[in-house]
């Protein structure tokens, strides 16, 4: 193993950073969505990192349990941006305004 | 002269992060999730990397193979002038840009100033039936509840995108 872990921390701050500018700056929806599975991928990095460098094989096994809960919210989210975008014509979540006061 | 899992590193670490920035900011959203499965396929790249196949295989599965795809169609379902125009405020990217500076500047200090710096290992990589023991044993009620929330999930997903108008049709004719 060459690499230190130090590498793998570093670019998976870096992967999280982009990720919140994007939720911070972004207004389409489905970028939003490009966004958070961005930062979901960010964790799983580090979890696998830390897992190979205790060595521990837990770290993995939360990897995945959090890859396959990733999945179901992909798939949740993008029920809701085809509900909304029928309903309003339109991807931009500024326009979704039903519930604002 | 560098060595070969670095260069191999660096080449990975340079698509993900290309490719991140690529799917954030490239006008049409066809080509930004095309680059966000670039993204996803470097992440497994690192999986390898860290010895860690069975979980780079199960992020080439689930990642590149259903939800790039799902994110790809509900794309193409939306309105032709929606996938090419950007939609955001000129005032937050500069507030958006400071943001994920600071953050990068932060999370880097605090980083560098923590023990990990060193941290090196020569133990072999944990043994992937070690996983499979993990979840039968340890987490069994865990992945019972995994399989639960991924069936509900698909549901409630149906329950959701489903057109009622459609169904009624069909029904008075």
């Amino acid at each position: 193993m060459s690499n230190t872990m130090l590498d793998f921390v570093i670019v998976s701050i870096a992967l999280l950073a982009i990720g919140i500018y994007g939720m911070s700056v972004k207004r389409n929806a489905i970028r939003m969505l490009f966004a958070v599975e961005m930062i979901v991928n960010a964790a799983n990095l580090n979890l696998v990192a830390f897992a190979r460098f205790l060595p521990n094989s837990q770290g993995q096994t939360f990897a995945l349990f959090s890859i396959a809960i990733a999945a179901a919210e992909v798939g949740v989210g993008l029920a809701l941006i085809i509900v909304a975008y029928r309903m309003y014509k339109n991807v931009d979540i500024a326009e979704f305004r039903s519930l604002k006061g | 002269m560098l060595h070969m899992a670095d260069a191999v590193f660096l080449a990975l670490a340079v698509m993900t992060i290309g490719s991140a920035i690529a799917a954030l900011e490239v006008r049409s959203l066809i080509y930004g999730s095309i680059a966000l499965m670039g993204t996803l396929g470097g992440i497994a790249g690192f999986f390898l990397l860290l010895d860690s196949p069975f979980v780079a295989m199960f992020q080439i599965a689930v990642y590149i193979g259903s939800i790039a795809v799902l994110i790809l169609f509900t794309v193409m379902l939306v309105r032709r002038q929606l996938i090419f125009i950007k939609i955001e405020d000129p005032r937050r990217r500069y507030a958006g840009i400071g943001l994920m500076l600071v953050m990068m500047l932060a999370l880097g200090a605090v980083i560098l100033a923590s023990g990990i710096k060193s941290i090196q290992t020569d133990e072999p990589p944990v043994d992937f039936r070690e996983i499979g023991e993990d979840f039968l044993i340890y987490y069994w009620p865990a992945l019972v509840l995994m399989a639960l929330i991924l069936a509900s999930s698909v549901i409630g997903a149906l329950t959701l995108a489903r057109r009622e108008d459609i169904t009624n049709e069909q029904h008075n004719a």
